[in-house]
């Protein structure tokens, strides 16, 4: 398969994933912004209000607050509604700390902003051995 | 460790720390006196309850000593409250299991006021951010976001992956807040410092350095100031020279000079006002008022307590502090704590109002359509729960409460 664009990341826990993207203008706490029984963001006004995580690669600038990763991911990976892979610009030890608990791929840092690059439901395949991101197609 | 030699629980805390400590570049462990975690039934799920179980049973101790964050239930309130009665019973078993790992349930977020003030320097592993950054910027001592599984790992074995604020070079100012502008007379007013400073700079390593203020801040105000950071900017550290311990000048906050571009950013008088207006009231529900996230220390129950004195709890609204059983205990001995339940304040024990067991049935039981409180962290923390949040200093929060008047 031809690849039609490639993210370096700086950092990066997990297997190679691929899934359908899930792109967010902003940052992303699953205590603050997530229902953890549905997978729906549910944060009034949050730009991806309503947006489903479960199976997506999800791309978000930063990280917000909250401890509660650390057990969260766990949870809504027991609970099957986890994404794929989470995709941060900026985050922080707690995610990282849940992702690796939870074996959910996780990256930090890219050499171009996604916004823009990729689009909501493009397929992409994250490789954390590699520290690529790499797009496969664009959605229908 | 790794081979097994002292057993597996043991053996699996540090797999999954070297993979932390791998993905940050960390070079070594570092040995750590205290570590405080968060695990409650709320966060947990059954999953982390199972994972707790399996520690437990593979001989999982604590080395060191560790405490317990705010949880989900107050059990002498859990009917009144409407909470789910098997989730209760759930609770108590993650209780048992941390128990039989030799964690001491405290249940508090404000270890740093009621339980233990590590020193300079001194290696800690906490969680829960409003402690992190109280630790890290107020006591100097180091700790990165040290959530429940990663804090309980470091308690099993002593020790955590040095990488971010464990080393020199995070710790360093990376920019200037000036409050002269500022009055910063309400506890509510350094949350909404901390909302303008965190919202706009967003990034764990951003160490903000304010200057100018008018007078010495209490622990409290530092507290508030702290969550509201560490929960709209997701920070670890700031500074305040003369007040905190790594900054005696300005040049030190930034590790030697400050350079001459750095970025200075103004707080006013005016900006703080505008945060209080920027609120939308809805149709301006007001039956919700909320003291907690962080938990109220001593003097923040003392204070309350002679504002509520001899006034009553609008009937049809609620009003909830929460606190720790240190502070409970204290205040009932000295008398603070009648006029609050005269006033009909309801006064919770171990808990976080935000992450209280079934938080969105009680909501939509109530009606509840907007939550007003004088934490910035909690306005902002509460979103997923869809209640509509209001900051509001605390004079005007108790007004509330009491005539069910949004203003």
């Amino acid at each position: 398969m031809s690849v039609l664009a490639t993210i370096t990341l700086d950092r990066a826990f997990g297997p190679v994933v691929e899934g359908a993207a899930l792109v967010s203008e902003e940052g992303f706490s699953p205590r603050y912004d997530l229902d953890r029984w549905s997978g729906l963001i549910t944060k009034p006004g949050h730009k991806l209000e309503g947006q489903s995580i479960r199976d997506r690669i999800c791309f978000f600038p930063t990280a917000k607050g909250g401890i509660a990763a650390g057990w969260a991911f766990y949870d809504i990976k027991a609970k099957g509604i986890a994404p794929k892979a989470f995709i941060f610009g900026v985050t922080n030890p707690v995610m990282v700390q849940g992702a690796v608990l939870a074996g959910i791929p996780i990256t930090e840092g890219w050499s171009e902003n996604p916004l823009g690059l990729i689009g909501n439901g493009d397929w992409v395949r994250v490789d954390p051995g590699r520290q690529v991101i790499e797009l496969l197609r664009r959605a229908a | 460790m790794l081979g097994g030699a002292q057993g597996p629980a043991v053996q699996r805390a540090l797999q999954f720390q070297l993979e932390v400590g791998r993905f940050f570049g960390a070079e070594r462990f570092v040995p750590i006196t205290n570590a405080h975690m968060m695990g409650d039934i709320e966060v947990l799920g059954d999953a982390g309850l199972a994972l707790l179980r399996e520690f437990q049973a593979a001989g999982a101790r604590a080395r060191i000593p560790i405490t317990t964050n705010a949880r989900c239930v107050d059990f002498a309130w859990a009917e009144r409250l409407g909470q789910d009665a098997g989730e209760c019973a759930k609770e108590r078993e993650v209780i048992a299991a941390l128990q039989a790992m030799d964690v001491m349930t405290t249940d508090t977020c404000i270890n740093y006021q009621t339980l233990y003030q590590p020193h300079l320097g001194e290696r800690v592993a906490w969680g829960d951010t409003g402690t992190c950054i109280y630790a890290n910027s107020v006591f100097g001592a180091r700790t990165n976001f040290e959530s429940g599984p990663a804090a309980m790992a470091a308690a099993i074995t002593g020790r955590t992956p040095e990488y971010g604020f464990q080393l020199d070079r995070h710790r360093r100012g990376s920019f200037v807040v000036d409050l002269s502008a500022a009055t910063l007379a309400d506890l509510a007013d350094w949350g909404a410092v901390g909302k303008l400073v965190g919202e706009s700079h967003q990034n764990y390593y951003a160490v903000p350095v304010f200057i100018g203020f008018r007078r010495p801040p209490l622990a409290d105000e530092l507290k508030q100031l702290g969550c509201a950071l560490a929960s709209y900017g997701s920070m670890g550290m700031f500074h305040m020279p003369g007040v905190t311990p790594e900054a005696p000048s300005l040049d030190a906050a930034f590790g030697g000079t400050v350079s001459d571009d750095v970025e200075r950013m103004v707080i006013t008088d005016a900006s703080i006002e505008a945060v209080y207006a920027g609120y939308d009231l809805g149709d301006g529900d007001a039956r919700l008022v909320v003291f907690s996230g962080p938990q109220l220390s001593l003097f923040e129950i003392k204070s309350l307590s002679e504002k509520f004195a001899g006034r009553r709890v609008v009937p049809g609204s609620m009003c909830v502090i929460t606190t720790s059983n240190g502070v409970i205990s204290a205040a009932a001995k000295l008398g603070y704590l009648k006029p609050l339940e005269d006033a009909g304040v309801a006064v919770l024990e171990g808990v976080c109002f935000y992450i209280l067991q079934n938080l969105s049935v009680m909501r939509e039981k109530n009606g509840w359509k907007n939550m007003i409180s004088n934490s910035a962290k909690i306005v902002n923390i509460i979103g997923a729960h869809k209640f509509r949040t209001i900051l509001r200093r605390t004079d005007d929060c108790v007004d509330i409460a009491c005539t069910g008047r949004l203003v």
